[in-house]
């Protein structure tokens, strides 16, 4: 007996290990890239080229220089502009997305359950093969070059409607807006003053989401704005590949990556619990 | 009574007016561009030289083009192929580090660290991640560097002049990007299982692997299609990482051209008829897919 529960125990220190040295493996997986883009976007172009060094250079404040002095890549601008269709894009997708979720969570009319099944079916399917009517639509209304296009179809998100409606099936009794109607409250006011503060924790992450997605993307802008001036962080990533590569200050190109890729790493160090949390609640349904 | 009545009513009126943003956007910026991509399938049109080709209507001659001369199926296969070399491992890894994690006699210590680090490769912008990749992998990049100071080669290896180095490529970075995704969303379907099955099994003397094989597998199963079908939905987009990788050629020799990057080259070169046929084919495709997908989410429901 307690042979077989020393076996059993031995079992279970190897089985622990051998978990431990996959975690690590992956682990150094995920981030030896990142790694090696931080060192990288702090040396200098000739000591890139002459081969890989695990420590860092002294060439960070000078590369960073380097790209912002840069004319063809005005990426300062595309920093600004990245972060206003960003941050406009996720006000507005968490705010009626939570508006839409509400009238399909509180109201009882008669197409209700047509149109939450509606929005469920259409959640999965993708901007990319509606783009060639999209892109013509917006060549007819003159918006090439605008945000509008960017920014105004998050109105409609099915997905965050999705979310929102789960999140509210989970804290958002009738009786709370059957108490503000007692009170006299109008439903636009109930809704902004008494539910979306309930609905905080869930909009929280959607807005962290729906930030990063319109940071990142780059498939729709790309179509949409052709203005030098316009263009966002993943437009001119594209064109500094396209470019001649071989000319370029190696320094620079990672530090451009990096100036893309970290504002998004910055808020997912604070904010991971919850965001890593926001996934597990929103694809299952418990 | 029919003072309550009117005032149900009244209420009801706020239901409609709270549903007219989503669907006044919908129309306009999904569902006209929709019927405008289909209604432009139909049509040869596109620029020759300087030369505009149509608009004529063709009937289906837009969809026969695209499998006669377009080697639309070389690039189905791309995209296939490319997915399946990133969602193998990632569902293999996925399943089992979920396992892992929810195992309470393994008690892993750091589990939250952990899925911190793996979660966040998904988050990064896809087109830097793609670049970085591009960079380090170059021929005289830093991967190749440490690869010879480890005497492992002799000569940079040209992960991009090769067809398995590139998809393999783009297969690594999806799979990095979604294996902490899909490893949360297993979690969450292993911890929804009926506890009371795993005891019943542990005092029946069950070991990890045979609980894992015919208890948490058959309980999974819902949330294994789930997974799959949206993974499918996510790789037939795939265009972000091979366009910024490959600079939008889909080299060596276009196999690693995906659908939407040579959906993306017609709409750049404005030929809006062959444009309209593939559009029209991948959204009845990822449709069929989406309605799985809800059928999925009602069972549960009910």
């Amino acid at each position: 007996m307690i042979n077989k529960n020393d076996n059993g125990l031995l079992g279970l220190y190897i089985r622990r290990a051998f978990s431990y040295f996959v975690l690590i493996f992956l682990m150094i997986l995920c981030l030896l890239p990142f790694y090696i883009l931080i060192i990288n976007s702090t040396r200098a172009h000739p000591d890139i080229q002459k081969g890989f060094s695990f420590l860092p250079g002294s060439y960070f404040v000078r590369n960073f220089k380097a790209l912002l002095a840069d004319k063809n890549l005005p990426v300062v601008k595309g920093t600004i502009n990245s972060f206003i269709i960003a941050g406009l894009t996720a006000l507005l997708t968490t705010y009626f997305s939570s508006i839409t979720a509400y009238s399909v969570h509180v109201y009882d009319f008669k197409f209700k359950k047509v149109i939450y099944s509606f929005i469920l079916m259409i959640m999965m399917v993708p901007t990319q093969v509606t783009s060639l009517g999209f892109i013509k639509l917006i060549r007819d209304m003159k918006m090439l070059n605008s945000y509008i296009p960017l920014i105004v179809p998050s109105i409609a998100a099915p997905i965050v409607v999705f979310f929102i409606k789960q999140y509210m099936d989970a804290v958002l009794p009738l009786e709370i807006v059957e108490a503000a109607r007692i009170d006299g409250s109008h439903e636009f006011k109930t809704f902004n003053k008494i539910v979306l503060p309930i609905l905080k924790p869930a909009i929280a992450v959607q807005i962290i989401f729906a930030f990063t997605n319109s940071w990142n993307n780059y498939f729709i802008p790309a179509l949409v704005l052709t203005d030098k001036d316009k263009k966002t962080l993943p437009i001119l990533i594209a064109q500094l590949r396209s470019a001649d590569f071989l000319k370029f200050d190696m320094g620079k190109v990672y530090m451009m990556i990096a100036l893309s890729i970290f504002p998004i790493v910055i808020v997912y160090m604070f904010l991971s619990r919850q965001i890593v949390g926001g996934v597990a609640m929103g694809s299952v349904k418990g | 009574m029919s003072k309550k009545k009117s005032s149900c009513v009244r209420y009801t009126k706020w239901g409609y007016i709270f549903l007219i943003p989503f669907f006044l956007v919908y129309t306009i910026f999904s569902l006209i561009p929709l019927i405008s991509t289909i209604y432009n399938s139909f049509f040869e049109n596109y620029m020759s030289g300087l030369n505009q080709i149509g608009p004529t209507f063709v009937g289906f001659d837009n969809y026969i083009k695209l499998f006669k001369e377009a080697n639309i199926l070389k690039y189905t296969w791309n995209t296939i192929i490319i997915w399946l070399l990133g969602f193998i491992p990632q569902i293999v890894v996925s399943l089992t580090l979920a396992a892992w994690f929810v195992d309470l006699r393994l008690k892993l210590k750091a589990k939250g660290f952990f899925k911190t680090v793996i979660y966040m490769p998904g988050l990064i912008m896809a087109a830097a991640f793609s670049m970085l990749f591009f960079s380090i992998f170059s021929d005289a990049g830093p991967v190749n560097d440490i690869l010879m100071d480890l005497n492992i080669i002799d000569q940079p290896f040209r992960f991009l002049a090769n067809v398995g180095g590139t998809r393999g490529l783009i297969a690594l970075m999806n799979f990095l990007m979604w294996f902490g995704n899909t490893t949360i969303i297993l979690m969450a379907g292993i911890l929804g299982i009926d506890t009371s099955l795993f005891e019943a099994a542990e005092v029946d003397g069950a070991r990890a692997f045979q609980i894992f094989r015919f208890i948490t597998i058959p309980q999974l199963k819902p949330i294994l299609v789930y997974v799959l079908i949206t993974s499918l939905i996510g790789g037939l987009q795939m265009f972000d990482v091979p366009q910024i990788l490959t600079n939008g050629r889909g080299l060596p020799n276009n196999t690693s051209m995906t659908l939407i990057m040579y959906l993306n080259k017609h709409l750049f070169s404005k030929n809006y008829g062959l444009g309209g046929a593939l559009s029209v084919m991948l959204f009845t495709l990822t449709l069929a897919l989406s309605l799985l997908v809800y059928r999925i989410f009602v069972k549960k429901e009910n």
